[in-house]
């Protein structure tokens, strides 16, 4: 059974990505993830950068030791992955998106 | 303590740890600014190690410090060293302390390349956030553990350890250690300045503690095994080790608190010595050292007694029947007992709890009373070199040291606990003399180095006033007469004087009277003299006279007769 298809209710996922600086893996990582959720999620999602060099003491309070490090925070319950998200699969797999097409 | 090794570990600067005895093996702390790696097994105490350095970072020499565990939870960090007077609370909220609990998950989904970025803004935000000069990284075999690209790790850890460097941070990154490494992860390729290994053993039933010194920038060193231990206060090191002989000595002497022992030894021990007193049971061992203490306390010096075999209160009361009071000098807070059985502990306990003390009660006496307790049970080869790791703390702090020891009569009684006897400076023997119905004491001097001492033995005479040395009195046959018989042979001998004195008295008295006599006759002889003399001037006078007047009457005749005078032949 499909948990992730939605029936009666609409869910807005919610997908934080921690990097450190502007650098290649950065910018790779924050085109593949828009990449990702355009083709996986549609318009059922939120995406928000948080640079940590810019805002330290986020990398405390998230426990991020990695970078980049992309946290699902909604649905529930919080997953997360670390990388430059290449690798496509590794990424749908860790935040546990079932691909749409059905 | 080498010289040779603090000379060479000297030339670098140093950032003292505050670790009970690990200052002294380092030649006075980390190399400063730079980064050290600590390997052990679980439980060998790196975490402590880790812990106490930044306190005492902060308590001792005003370094404020970041803690990063990947390790234990941080609540139970401080709960564990609370016991130590250790108040991590009350630091962090005075923001003298940052400690940081990295979670790790037990898998982490890679999708790509990543790097360990965060990890150092957390870092750097602590380090800024206290203002911190010491670092320590608990645990960062957990890090490695965690993700699986060793490639990246490495790059990253290599990164962190220049980063440390360039901050000047003086840090501690402790791992567990690998099988045939230091590290799991070949990690000491990484850290070139600084590497010290923890070692828990279990021998005998006892766990002895190891800290190694393996690498250490600008030293030559092989790196010495010093045994350690976890009390109650923390981490305690015993900077003591048998390659050593360099220490300055004294040529200053002090008192062994008993004038005619004092005299044995032209003056007394030298300051800094260690004394061995051996005997059978109840020869009065422990009497000399509390002679000792009494001397030492009354020149306001303190003297720390160890009691192995007799409660403090027991030793007090047994030294009061012989005139010593030392609950005076305890009160005054110069004398400290420890009192401690021998077998609750394994040795390296001992020498730490003792170590401890000495760093903080700083005594120029120590008393162990007895150290022949320390024979129960365990190997000789390791009390031995024990003992003479003892005996090095000692004279490396000056400390003059007075061992007891208990030997069993007989032949054996020369013969001391694991040869004692070799490494101390004097070594006083005390023996019972059976003679005559009674049995007293002798003291003899052994050996007493650099001293001109007497080789003969001592009568020891234990007194309500203390102990006495007195010389020895032989019988014509050459025995040795303690006790009554010796103040019967004293008697005899005074005796002896007494009448040879009286009759050299007598003869000269009767001489004076002789002379007196003979004086006395010279003075009638000349009386008479002088008489008969008179008698014979008087007589030769009138000789004279009588001439004279003959003369006379002769002339007068001739005159009468107008006769020419003639002369008659007289």
């Amino acid at each position: 059974m499909n948990e992730f298809e939605e029936d009666e209710e609409i869910v807005i996922w919610h997908l934080c990505l921690y990097i450190a600086g502007r650098t290649t893996k950065s910018v790779d990582a924050i085109s593949n993830l828009k990449k990702l959720c355009e083709e996986s999620l549609k318009d059922r999602y939120r995406i928000e950068i948080i640079d940590l060099l810019e805002r330290p003491h986020f990398a405390e309070s998230e426990q991020i030791v990695a970078t980049p490090t992309l946290i699902r925070k909604l649905p529930e319950p919080i997953r997360k992955i670390i990388g430059d998200l290449s690798n496509k699969e590794k990424v749908l797999l860790g935040l546990e998106i079932k691909p749409i097409e059905k | 303590m080498a010289e040779i090794t603090t000379n060479l570990l000297s030339q670098l600067e140093k950032c003292p740890t505050g670790i009970v005895g690990f200052d002294e093996i380092s030649g006075g702390g980390l190399p400063l600014g730079r980064v050290c790696l600590l390997s052990g097994y679980a439980g060998t105490g790196k975490s402590l190690f880790g812990i106490e350095f930044i306190v005492h970072g902060i308590e001792q020499f005003g370094e404020h410090g970041v803690f990063i565990s990947f390790e234990e939870s941080a609540t139970e960090l401080t709960t564990n060293v609370a016991s130590l007077g250790f108040d991590l609370k009350e630091h962090q909220a005075q923001g003298r302390l940052k400690i940081i609990q990295v979670e790790l998950p037990n898998i982490m989904v890679e999708t790509g390349e990543y790097d360990l970025k965060a990890l150092f803004i957390r870092l750097n935000f602590a380090v800024q956030a206290v203002g911190a000069k010491r670092v320590v990284l608990d645990g960062i075999e957990n890090l490695f553990s965690a993700f699986s690209d060793l490639s990246i790790l490495r790059t990253e850890f290599r990164r962190l350890v220049n980063w440390l460097k360039e901050q000047n941070l003086t840090a501690i990154i402790t791992t567990e250690r690998g099988r045939y490494e230091l590290s799991r992860h070949g990690l000491e390729e990484y850290i070139a300045d600084c590497v010290i290994a923890l070692d828990l053993r279990i021998e005998r039933q006892l766990a002895t503690r190891r800290i190694r010194i393996v690498k250490y920038r600008g030293s030559a060193h092989g790196g010495d095994e010093y045994p350690f231990v976890l009390d109650s206060t923390g981490f305690v090191v015993m900077p003591i080790t048998s390659a050593g002989l360099f220490y300055e000595v004294s040529n200053e002497k002090v008192t062994s608190g008993i004038e005619s022992l004092d005299e044995l030894l032209a003056g007394g021990y030298y300051r800094g010595s260690s004394i061995l007193v051996s005997g059978t049971s109840g020869t009065g061992k422990s009497s000399i050292a509390a002679h000792m203490t009494n001397a030492s306390c009354r020149d306001g010096k303190r003297t720390l007694y160890v009691a192995m075999e007799e409660s403090p209160q027991q030793i007090e009361r047994n030294m009061r029947s012989i005139g010593i009071n030392l609950a005076q000098w305890r009160e005054a807070g110069l004398l400290l007992f420890h009192a401690t059985r021998p077998t609750a502990n394994g040795l390296e306990k001992h020498l730490a709890s003792i170590t401890n003390i000495i760093t903080q009660f700083k005594p120029d006496v120590v008393v162990i009373d007895p150290i022949s307790a320390f024979d129960v049970g365990v190997n000789e080869e390791t009390v031995k070199l024990m003992l003479i790791r003892v005996v090095d703390l000692f004279k490396n702090k000056g400390i003059t040291v007075i061992f007891n020891s208990l030997t069993v009569g007989g032949d054996a009684e020369e013969r001391t606990s694991v040869g004692l006897s070799s490494l101390v400076d004097v070594w006083l023997l005390l023996r019972n003399f059976e003679f005559g119905g009674e049995r007293n004491r002798a003291l003899y001097v052994c050996k007493a180095r650099g001293i001109a001492h007497s080789n003969q033995v001592r009568e020891f005479i234990l007194s309500d006033s203390g102990i006495r040395l007195e010389n020895i009195i032989l019988d014509e046959k050459g025995n040795i007469l303690t006790g009554s018989a010796r103040i019967l042979r004293e008697t005899q001998i005074i005796g002896a004087e007494t009448i040879q004195k009286s009759d050299i008295q007598r003869r000269a008295d009767a001489i004076k009277k002789k002379r007196e006599l003979l004086e006395a006759q010279i003075a009638i002889m000349r009386a008479e003299f002088e008489d008969k003399e008179l008698a014979i001037e008087a007589e030769l006078e009138r000789e004279r006279l009588r001439i004279q007047a003959t003369g006379v009457a002769l002339n007068e005749l001739a005159n009468r007769r107008n006769l020419a005078t003639i002369e008659k032949p007289l």
